[in-house]
């Protein structure tokens, strides 16, 4: 008795292996399954979903005006400062002065893509943008200025 | 202070795996003590990728800090940020509309369908298997997209807010899921006809650390390591949260209690969770995404514990408000930890070939530990 299970349990170990085996067997010969995307070769092709996070960024129209009014919004719901809002004060037509942003600092090293400023932004003036390739050579590079070189506020944005 | 050289008065070797080994996934330092190849002691040495988590929480305010817990347990995310909503919602009684919960528990369910598939997939590299886990993964990437597509990350995803999720699902999120519903039945028994079966894996796999149900409750573990041990522990039946006492599911129970339960529980876990995403994906009701909630929210002073039942096991957020804006203290008990407790007394009188194994039928995920 314990001869034949013991031939019997050779027979069902080698026919486990080969189970096993077979599905092997197909994947290798059965390219039509193959999955692997050809990174870096499909850059051209290659399209990120709508909502990934990828970094922010403050959109300008073709007058080089953005919807950002400086109200530090985003810098007090950021959790770990990266974004660092540097307001002026503008003299308007009729001479009165108005709170405008200077300069929205964005540390791309420091942030970890949580979604909080953008949702936190009453103007909707920053959005997530789809980019991922952001190693450089210098960490400095990787802190931005946000807003355009002579930008302005769009107008009827409070 | 544990001796890391050497060997005892005995004669026994000490033995160091790791904090930079392959086999354990992550800065853990295991300081083995052996006869000859049987082990006498496993001991953890910890604290390799401390960040002070809870420290840093004390600092963030009740939307902000629920990013911080995705890096814990970065495989089950989702439910993590879940535990951390839901504790915000329990103390300002805040009302999560319907949809919103549906979304939760079905982003949750993928979650633990990823984070059981990676696993899978280390756990018969461990073993020496390797191509079971591009199997895994392949599967596992289909979830990343969907994910990706929705939430706009694939792996701390940060789609919580108290009060609901921070967006509306994706136009194609329920098509999508729907074909990973269909392809994932159809992969799943490749899983047990290429490992599950194989000869070789089962018996490294039975009778190789086992623990019994009376001891793995007193080491305090929980979820499938628990389970594995004949023990019901899931939190999702015992202590509902969201809408899971509505649904129809069973708690996957294996009495083994050795290495080969363990991963039966969560190769049927799998099942379970996909049967809880093929009843709501259908049954997503319309309405709200996001409960209206106030720009700044105080908990108002008191305790609050909240439970939620992670892929690893029972993860519980306890927090003291003093009233402000942030928590004044703030614990996190996690499963890992527990689970990890109990490798020791698992691994005495075995072979040092089995730790390996023993480890990856715990599932262990370091930063999770650490914290």
């Amino acid at each position: 008795m314990f001869l034949v299970n013991y031939i019997k349990e050779i027979f069902g170990a080698l026919k486990s292996l080969m189970v096993g085996m077979r599905r092997t067997l197909f994947y290798f010969t059965n390219h039509k399954q193959i999955i692997t995307e050809q990174y870096p070769d499909n850059r051209a092709t290659l399209k990120l979903a709508d909502r990934f996070k990828g970094e922010v960024v403050m959109p300008h129209d073709e007058n080089n005006e953005h919807r950002c009014t400086g109200c530090t919004a985003c810098e007090l719901a950021c959790p770990n400062g990266t974004i660092k809002v540097v307001t002026k004060f503008d003299i308007t037509p009729e001479g009165k002065k108005k709170k405008a942003i200077d300069k929205l600092v964005y540390h791309l090293e420091l942030c970890t893509m949580c979604n909080l400023c953008i949702t936190a932004c009453p103007s909707d003036a920053i959005v997530m943008a789809q980019t991922f390739e952001h190693s450089v050579f210098d960490r400095n590079q990787l802190t931005k200025v946000l807003n355009k070189e002579g930008s302005k506020i769009m107008e009827g944005i409070e | 202070m544990i001796e890391t050289v050497g060997s005892t008065a005995d004669g026994d070797l000490i033995i160091n795996i790791g904090p930079q080994h392959p086999a354990t996934h992550g800065v853990l330092h295991l300081v083995v003590t052996l006869h000859g190849e049987t082990i006498k002691k496993v001991e953890p040495h910890l604290g390799y990728i401390h960040r002070s988590i809870e420290k840093m929480c004390e600092s963030l305010t009740y939307r902000q800090y629920i990013y911080v817990t995705s890096r814990m347990d970065y495989l089950s995310s989702h439910i993590n940020n879940h535990a951390c909503s839901l504790i915000v919602e329990k103390g300002l009684q805040i009302e999560v509309p319907p949809r919103a919960q549906v979304i939760r528990v079905l982003m949750d369910e993928l979650t633990r369908i990823a984070s059981h598939e990676l696993w899978w997939g280390a756990m018969a590299m461990d073993l020496g298997a390797f191509t079971p886990f591009f199997h895994a993964f392949r599967e596992r990437e289909v979830i990343n997209d969907i994910m990706e597509e929705t939430c706009g990350a694939r792996l701390t995803m940060n789609y919580l807010l108290p009060g609901g999720v921070l967006d509306d699902i994706h136009p194609n999120f329920q098509r999508k899921v729907k074909d990973f519903i269909k392809l994932f039945k159809s992969k799943i028994d490749e899983y047990d006809e290429m490992v599950t079966g194989n000869i070789i894996f089962q018996s490294r796999m039975k009778d190789v650390g086992y623990i019994s149900a009376a001891d793995a409750i007193s080491f305090g573990c929980s979820g499938p390591t628990l389970r594995g041990s004949g023990v019901s522990c899931d939190v999702r039946k015992i202590y509902p949260y969201e809408i899971y006492d509505k649904l129809d599911f069973e708690e996957v129970l294996e009495s083994g209690g050795d290495s080969f339960a363990r991963y039966m529980v969560r190769i049927r876990e799998m099942k379970q969770s996909i049967r809880i995403i093929e009843q709501l994906i259908d049954n997503i009701p319309e309405g709200e995404f996001q409960a209206k909630t106030k720009a700044v929210l105080k908990l108002p002073k008191g305790e609050f514990y909240q439970r939620v039942e992670t892929a690893r096991g029972e993860f519980g957020i306890y927090i003291v408000s003093e009233g402000g804006t942030t928590p004044y203290r703030i614990k996190f008990r996690s499963p890992g930890f527990s689970n990890l407790s109990a490798l020791d007394h698992m691994a005495r009188g075995g072979k040092i070939g089995d730790l390996v194994a023993m480890m990856g039928t715990l599932d262990l995920v370091i930063p999770d530990i650490d914290r």
